[in-house]
């Protein structure tokens, strides 16, 4: 073989590994969530339609939150797929550390994901993080136990409604509690139920100078309407109580009503793991009349970091993943009461998905928040549950801590209060606000 | 001649030993030095320049300083003392004749081979749980009501998980001290009358002042870091910061790697302080 | 009569020893126990201790979601590798602190001891800097070194309590004997020392294996050892005792086993040498 040939054997060989697509191993980090388990089972099918095989990561959600920031504020580059919510994608977008996907497909149909959720993603207009799946929250209560309590649930309840149906239902005794709510510290956990129940009672957490308003009446309202409530109608323990605890309660039927993520309808109408499957319904968050409601909005969604070797093959895996076609795999698969919820507007569309039961509730909770306008007064935040600000994350997991403390009663709602304002107020100043 | 020769032989094979553990102790000693004196905020476009003793100021002003500090050596005290107390009397127990005791043994020292993120788990989960945890239905059973472990006595509990994790090593050290005091000792003083208690008093505990001395070191090295068991349990709410979790907090959940830092140089300072005053003490009880 | 006694005591001290080493491992019996139970068997009200439907279906769940062997095979890899690269850094070490002992050997011992006691969160951001820059992240090399570092003061240290016990007179007589440096440590102190070594080893070997912020933080997919795979499993959506309890019992089964095996090493091992 002369020396020509082999030339040109050498550019051929380039070419064509430049236009055909190279068969990459892409690592993605993501939480041990119910949905990310099933979209690991299917990941063959990924791999079968791309030729990419894909490494995963699967941490709980604690761990991957201090492993994928560490990572992408340091430029390890350690994934090529990170899987993050709405509070650090704007954030992250903002410091040029995520690759936008403004560039998507026309077949991916990126009109299709639900606005709600396409905006939270999004930082100034772009997208930077596909949504897999998206929740707000909502009431799920035991049609039995209200029946029992003689009272009848409306679609849109007041927070006054489900305090007084919360001790009707509540039977000690017999580990019977009204109400189930968070209260294990945490910005994910109590706070975003905290916070989200806060916007309802007209409270927020800075006011347009970024003043925190902890010492407000609308705050301490919340605080001690929330702790009076618990300590009336909560399961023992409760300030250890998060999103898992609770469902294993209401899953054993120790819970009347529970308000939390959309995503747990599906699991508490599961009769495999569900005691009570066939006695649930479902309510939009309470209000208390001042226009706002206590639901929440959240997505999972799947982003890029800047300066990863793997783009196209990670752009691609983004496709597959949050895709129509996914939904269908995974109904296929699983049944339609299992498809990631909340990302899609076609889903909610789509007749054999009007069957389940939590649907036109999941949708409507989505739709009635408003992460850019959050509260009865204004704010120089964006995000119902949170303030996509740096600090917010640290900052809540503290007051979190204090609120926790209040509901194990070692401190008052008002004493947390204080505290919680002393120490935003300090780390605002830190932050050079 | 010889010495010479030996000693700078000596020099020699202690440098490699002496110089890596110096640049594991310098480099991240003189980085964080360095990070805690900068406006360091990875998510706000990171170094955002000097600012002098601020870092170290706010930390120490913080409310959560002082309250972290403490929790840190009530957590440190609180194993100490169940490990060697309750590791002193099971080593008395283990060295009495008995059938099996090699199966007893493994029994006993079985907590230490698990992993510290598991055990937490496990008793957090299985047995503290206020709900589905074992205790709860133990405290059902007997017509109490459940206690609520990690909110109501937090402390007790993470006290009570490190300790179980760190008995076995506790036991094991001092039931060797115990098995090399010299039976003929004992039974000499058995013979004269000695009661019970004063045999143990005046013979067995000063035997044991060495390896109860190896056991405070070597646990305290290890339990002013603890930090896998906090995390899985109470994420440092209802009291149980230490200064390592509250250094956590400041580096990882509000991302302020400055303020984390001068946090971390606090925090070599009292290990330092601790150090020494266990040097102090443990330093003569070495030499012995 | 003193015969009867002593039966007695016998039996007594039996059965109060069992009695509080099984107290003491209930917690991990009961974890195993839980592993074969179905989800629902896990959180029964009352507990079942035994008369339970057992399953194997909680480690095939387990097996099917993760690369157990992958994780298993880098637990070794990293706590096999990290120690013995540390034996041999401080075999040297602790030789010549033993046997040309200095004014500041004290000093150097227990300063290498302090260096254990700085707060490896403090640090993550650092480490982690150097790790990217030297493109060692999510290597097994960057833990066997990083463990190795943070264990070498207490191998160091054991091994120079093991090594102050070997009498002197002999390493005389082999210099005597004309043996060079080299063949003292190698032929003559090594072989003498090894039962202390063995016991240095097998500690090492778990506390590396136990080892959860480092192994943790600077891993990704490829070099993730047993701690990682443990942190896909704690609190997921829901509460999942049996399948916790089946990847617990697999992350903690290795080091248990090896642990058991060896235990009259081990057992010497734990007391440092400092206590005879």
């Amino acid at each position: 073989m002369s020396l020509k040939t082999a030339l040109c054997a050498a550019t051929a060989l380039t070419v064509m590994g430049t236009t055909a697509a190279i068969a990459e191993t892409i690592t993605i980090a993501t939480v041990n969530n119910g949905d990310m388990i099933r979209m690991q089972g299917l990941t063959d099918d990924f791999t079968a339609k791309t030729g990419h095989e894909v490494e995963w990561v699967t941490l709980e959600e604690n761990v991957l939150r201090q492993r994928v920031t560490t990572d992408i504020s340091a430029k390890g580059g350690s994934f090529d797929i990170m899987t993050i919510g709405m509070y650090e994608t704007p954030i992250w977008a903002k410091n040029g550390w995520l690759v936008s996907l403004d560039d998507l497909p026309a077949e991916y149909d990126v009109d299709d994901i639900l606005p709600a959720m396409r905006g939270g993603l999004s930082y100034e207009g772009t997208l930077y993080a596909a949504p897999f799946y998206g929740e707000s929250s909502m009431i799920m209560y035991r049609t039995d136990l209200m029946e029992a309590a003689g009272m009848e649930m409306p679609d849109a309840p007041t927070w006054d409604f489900v305090a007084e149906a919360a001790r009707a239902m509540t039977d000690k005794d017999n580990e019977i509690y009204g109400i189930c709510l968070r209260g294990k510290a945490g910005w994910g956990e109590n706070m975003a139920f905290l916070t989200a129940t806060a916007n309802a009672f007209g409270a927020r957490w800075f006011d347009e100078d970024w003043k925190p308003q902890f010492d407000s009446e609308a705050w301490s309202n919340t605080l001690n309407f929330y702790i009076d409530l618990m300590n009336d109608a909560g399961p023992p323990g409760a300030s250890n109580n998060g999103f898992n605890e609770n469902l294993s309660l209401f899953q054993q039927g120790k819970c009347g009503m529970w308000i939390d993520a959309t995503v747990a309808a599906s699991f508490v109408t599961n009769p495999n793991d569900s005691t009570v499957a066939d006695k649930v319904g479902f309510a939009l968050a309470p209000d208390t009349g001042l226009g706002k409601r206590s639901n929440w909005l959240w997505a999972w969604a799947l982003a890029i970091p800047a300066g990863t070797q793997k783009e196209a093959a990670a752009k691609e895996f983004i496709q597959w993943a949050t895709s129509k076609e996914y939904i269908e795999l995974v109904a296929e698969n699983e049944g339609w009461a299992n498809v990631p919820p909340g990302a899609r507007t076609s889903l909610y569309e789509n007749e054999n998905y009007k069957e389940v039961p939590f649907a036109q509730m999941t949708l409507d909770s989505i739709l009635s928040a408003d992460p850019n306008n959050p509260t009865v007064d204004p704010v120089p935040y964006v995000g119902v549950q949170f303030a996509a600000i740096p600090e917010f994350a640290g900052i809540a997991n503290q007051v979190g801590q204090e609120f926790s403390s209040a509901l194990a009663g070692q401190q008052t709602a008002d004493e947390a209060l204080a505290k919680a304002q002393a120490l935003t107020t300090d780390e605002m100043e830190a932050a050079g606000y | 001649m010889a010495t010479q020769h030996s000693r700078s032989a000596a020099r020699i094979m202690m440098a490699p030993a002496v110089i890596l553990l110096l640049g594991w102790m310098l480099v991240p000693l003189i980085m964080t030095l360095f990070f805690s004196f900068k406006k360091y905020l990875p998510l706000r476009g990171g170094d955002l320049g000097w600012v002098g003793f601020e870092n170290y100021v706010r930390f120490v002003t913080s409310s959560s300083f002082w309250p972290s500090v403490l929790t840190t050596l009530v957590i440190v005290g609180g194993v100490l003392l169940i490990t060697v107390i309750l590791g002193v009397l099971l080593a008395i127990l283990l060295n009495q004749p008995m059938w099996g005791q090699g199966m007893v043994r493994i029994l006993v020292i079985a907590p230490f081979f698990v992993m510290p993120t598991v055990s937490a788990l496990v008793w957090k989960n299985m047995f503290m749980d206020p709900v589905n945890g074992l205790f709860a239905h133990l405290w059902k059973f007997f017509g109490a009501s459940p206690v609520e472990w990690l909110t109501q006595v937090p402390m007790t509990s993470i006290i009570v998980i490190v300790s179980w994790q760190w008995l076995p090593f506790a036991t094991l050290i001092l039931l060797t001290a115990i098995q090399s005091l010299d039976g003929e000792q004992l039974e000499a003083s058995e013979m004269d009358g000695a009661p019970p208690l004063a045999r143990f008093a005046f013979i067995t505990l000063p035997h044991l002042g060495r390896a109860i001395t190896v056991v405070v070191l070597i646990q305290t090295i290890f339990l002013l870091s603890i930090f896998a068991e906090i995390f899985v349990t109470t994420q440092g709410a209802f009291g149980t910061r230490t200064l390592t979790y509250l250094i956590y907090q400041r580096v990882l959940e509000s991302q302020n790697v400055g303020l984390g830092s001068a946090g971390g140089v606090y925090a070599i300072i009292l290990a330092n302080i601790v150090a020494i005053f266990l040097m102090r003490i443990v330093g003569k009880n070495l030499d012995a | 009569m003193a015969r009867s006694v002593t039966q007695q005591r016998k039996i007594i001290n039996t059965a109060a020893a069992w009695a509080v080493g099984l107290l003491i491992f209930f917690p991990i019996l009961w974890t195993i126990l839980t592993s074969f139970k179905t989800e629902a068997q896990a959180i029964s009200d009352p507990p079942v201790f035994l008369a339970f439907d057992w399953t194997l279906e909680n480690y095939s769940v387990v097996m099917e979601r993760s690369n157990y062997m992958r994780f298993l095979w880098n637990s070794v890899i990293i706590a096999g590798g990290s120690t013995l690269l540390g034996i041999l850094i401080a075999i040297p070490a602790a030789w010549s602190m033993a046997f040309v002992p200095s004014k500041r050997t004290k000093d150097i011992l227990l300063w290498m001891l302090s260096t254990k006691m700085l707060p490896a969160v403090g640090v993550l951001y650092p480490i982690y800097l150097i790790f990217i820059k030297m493109g060692l992240l999510d290597t097994r090399i960057a833990l066997v070194i990083v463990l190795m570092l943070i264990n070498l003061p207490i191998i160091v240290w054991m091994l120079y309590t093991y090594f102050k016990e070997i009498p002197g007179e002999i390493l005389e007589a082999a210099r005597m004997d004309g043996a060079s440096l080299r063949d003292e440590v190698l032929y003559v102190l090594t072989p003498m020392a090894i039962p202390g070594i063995a016991s240095t080893i097998l500690l090492n070997v778990i506390l590396a294996w136990n080892e959860a912020f480092w192994t943790l933080n600077l891993t990704a997919a490829k070099a993730a050892p047993l701690t990682a795979f443990i942190a896909s499993y704690s609190s997921p959506e829901g509460l999942f005792y049996a399948k916790l309890s089946a990847a617990s019992t697999m992350a903690i089964a290795p080091i248990l086993i090896l642990g058991w095996f060896s235990q009259k090493q081990l057992v010497s091992g734990l007391t440092f040498g400092a206590v005879k």
